[in-house]
């Protein structure tokens, strides 16, 4: 019985197919669209996330003060307030994982005839763990390396592929300042931060070697800035709040008076890009899923018609012993097929118009396999929600007027 | 004594319309053995028709009690109507109502569809009443490739489809030419001939005297039951030439 609505289903779509065709246009417009538009909102997320996930999870960084010096001040990040033993001090905050001092700079740096200006990072191993970041090639300086200040480097991809063009690189010497730096390992490539700077195009050296031989510190053992890293992001509010105790304690800085640093929560500015982001694809999605709307009242109005179209029909079947319910069926079932092979194009087509995307622009798209799981059920619940009134007022009809109406 | 298919006592129909209510049928009683034949005559606007659909139970009167097959109709829901409707009764119309999109085999075998019948089952029946009615070599044909006697030698065959007890027609020959109109009333009466209970609505008196019994409406009541034909042909002859179309 259930198959044989269903063939009576596809002779009434067959009967005007030019019209079956329009109406299922809307449902393959609908559901094309949100697949599409879901596609690209999951890419942009998930290339926001993986951005979060380079820069490391859970961190501050802790900025020196300004100086001044004859009335003008040096901006944050210039005095020589912020100390190894600060840093060495906040590592043992409860909280806290983490923690690496850097010094850093601008710096030209030599290899054969080539040269290249890229900045330098003094830093200490623990620097690459909070950042995630791995070598491809060679290994990391030691904790005796930063003891012993020796002259050795970690090089970003871009500084690789300016100065070393397809020379290895490992164990080769490079210059930094005229002091010869031996290449221990080569860092992958992380691409542009979520501010657009190149992060590859840097060089990583031992903290001391650093402040010694290359930046030129005023005070011994002073530092720029301090990576902090939290266990967990609940624990980020009470270890913002416990750096800023110590260091006002540890500065001597009275209640009320101006620090001489500054905290910066770094995962609370990555976090509101991916609030952005989120909040875009779920409005792609809500657009798309107007035009999801406008396709099911499209099939709504179609149903109207063909029941108006069909009400002799309507009549000479109840007149032979069609209940109400079988009417109300044909009439749903009739409605759900073009809506869910309309949803089946409408998929096809968002699924290709996201590789088609995907392939133009470059554009993470994410296309995951529930996403058709949920456009089936849409279809199919928009096939019944705007089925059922078309299909009820058919089932309703009085046998005797049906059969009368020409 | 036949048990009676059909029983209807005090039958009346009001409508409500613009102009107000007015009353189709009026105290209107009737019975019918399994077996009979009648014929319902009578001008426009008697209540034939509406007697027919109640009859046929598309239709419920305003009070009187209708009994078919020993059911109470008025007690009945929607649903047991249909059932009735499917399996107890075949309904025969003028304009033939067949569904214009759907083959012929299909459409005598759409009754079945609603009864749960599997296709196989459905469509050898099918096949064997297309065969009765003479029209086996169309089974494929679309209504509108078939003339309009045989447009309603399937929609016969569609009312049979079934086994009902009841066939009810409404002015079956009233688009067809006579000789066309003679070969359905054959078939309506070798129908009769194997037990079917047969009520049929017409215009034409010859058409009426096919049938074992007469009954004329004027104004929502019956006004003449006859159940002998030699009567009936004597007392209408004149009308017969009256209501009978120049051809």
């Amino acid at each position: 019985m259930f198959l044989a609505m269903l063939g009576e289903a596809w002779r009434a779509m067959g009967a005007n197919r030019l019209r079956t065709f329009l109406t299922m246009l809307g449902m393959v417009i609908g559901v094309g669209s949100v697949v599409l538009m879901m596609a690209v909102g999951q890419g942009a997320q998930e290339s926001v996330k993986e951005s979060i996930n380079a820069m490391g999870s859970n961190l501050f960084i802790v900025l020196s003060g300004s100086s001044t010096a004859g009335g003008a001040r040096s901006g944050s990040g210039n005095s020589s307030s912020l100390t190894v033993k600060d840093a060495n001090a906040i590592s043992e905050l409860d909280g806290v994982s983490n923690i690496a001092p850097i010094s850093m700079g601008n710096a030209q740096v030599v290899f054969g005839g080539n040269n290249w200006s890229t900045s330098i990072i003094g830093t200490t191993p623990t620097y690459l763990d909070i950042r995630v970041w791995e070598l491809v090639d060679g290994y990391v300086f030691s904790d005796s390396d930063i003891r012993s200040a020796t002259r050795v480097a970690l090089v970003g991809k871009t500084v690789v592929d300016n100065i070393f063009g397809d020379v290895d690189p490992i164990g080769k010497t490079i210059r930094i300042k005229q002091n010869p730096f031996v290449v221990l390992g080569v860092l992958k490539s992380k691409g542009q931060s979520l501010d657009g700077r190149d992060q590859d195009d840097t060089i990583i050296i031992p903290l001391t070697t650093a402040q010694r031989k290359i930046l030129g510190n005023q005070f011994a053992g002073s530092v720029r800035q301090i990576m902090v890293q939290a266990n967990t992001p609940e624990a980020m509010p009470i270890v913002e709040q416990n750096i800023n105790g110590l260091l006002n304690q540890r500065h001597n800085i009275r209640e009320g008076a101006d620090s001489d640093f500054f905290v910066r929560n770094l995962t609370a500015v990555a976090n509101s890009a991916a609030e952005t982001t989120r909040t875009m694809s779920l409005l792609l999605g809500a657009i798309a899923s107007v035009s999801l709307l406008v396709g099911g009242i499209g099939i709504m109005n179609i149903m109207l018609v063909s029941v108006t179209e069909r009400t002799r029909e309507i009549g000479i079947r109840m007149a032979i012993g069609a209940r109400e319910r079988d009417i109300l069926l044909q009439f749903l079932l009739e409605a759900i097929v073009i809506s869910v092979i309309g949803c089946l194009i409408g998929l096809f087509l968002g699924i290709t118009g996201a590789m088609l995307v995907n392939k133009l622009t470059q554009a993470a798209v994410v296309i995951s396999g529930n996403s058709g799981m949920i456009a089936f059920a849409v279809a199919a619940s928009v096939g019944i929600f705007f089925g059922f009134y078309p299909a009820r007022k058919a089932a309703r009809l009085n046998p005797i007027e049906a059969l009368r109406y020409q | 004594m036949a048990k009676s298919v059909v029983l209807v006592s005090n039958i009346y129909k009001d409508y409500q319309t613009a102009a107000g209510g007015i009353t189709v049928l009026k105290q209107v009683d009737f019975s019918m053995e399994a077996g009979d034949f009648v014929a319902i005559m009578g001008p426009s606007g008697s209540g034939k028709s509406t007697f027919m659909n109640i009859l046929g139970c598309l239709d419920k009167p305003t009070s009187g009690q209708y009994t078919l097959d020993g059911h109470e109709v008025a007690t009945l829901n929607s649903n047991t109507l249909a059932k009735i409707r499917n399996q107890t009764i075949g309904f025969v119309f003028q304009g033939f109502n067949l569904l214009s999109r759907v083959n012929l085999l299909d459409n005598v075998a759409l009754p079945l569809v609603y009864s749960g019948v599997n296709k196989a089952e459905r469509q050898m029946r099918a096949k064997v009443l297309l065969e009765k009615v003479g029209l086996g070599h169309y089974v494929h044909s679309l209504p509108n490739q078939i003339s309009g006697g045989q447009q309603q030698r399937v929609a016969i065959a569609r009312a049979l489809v079934n086994h009902p007890r009841l066939i009810l027609a409404d002015e079956p020959t009233g688009n067809l030419d006579s000789k066309t109109g003679e070969d359905i009333m054959a078939l309506f009466s070798e129908l009769n001939a194997d037990g079917i209970s047969i009520v049929l609505v017409t215009h034409e008196s010859d058409i009426a005297a096919h049938a074992s019994r007469q009954v004329r409406f004027l104004d929502g009541r019956i006004v003449q039951d006859e159940r002998s034909r030699a009567i009936v042909l004597a007392t209408e002859s004149k009308e017969t030439i009256e209501e009978k179309e120049p051809n």
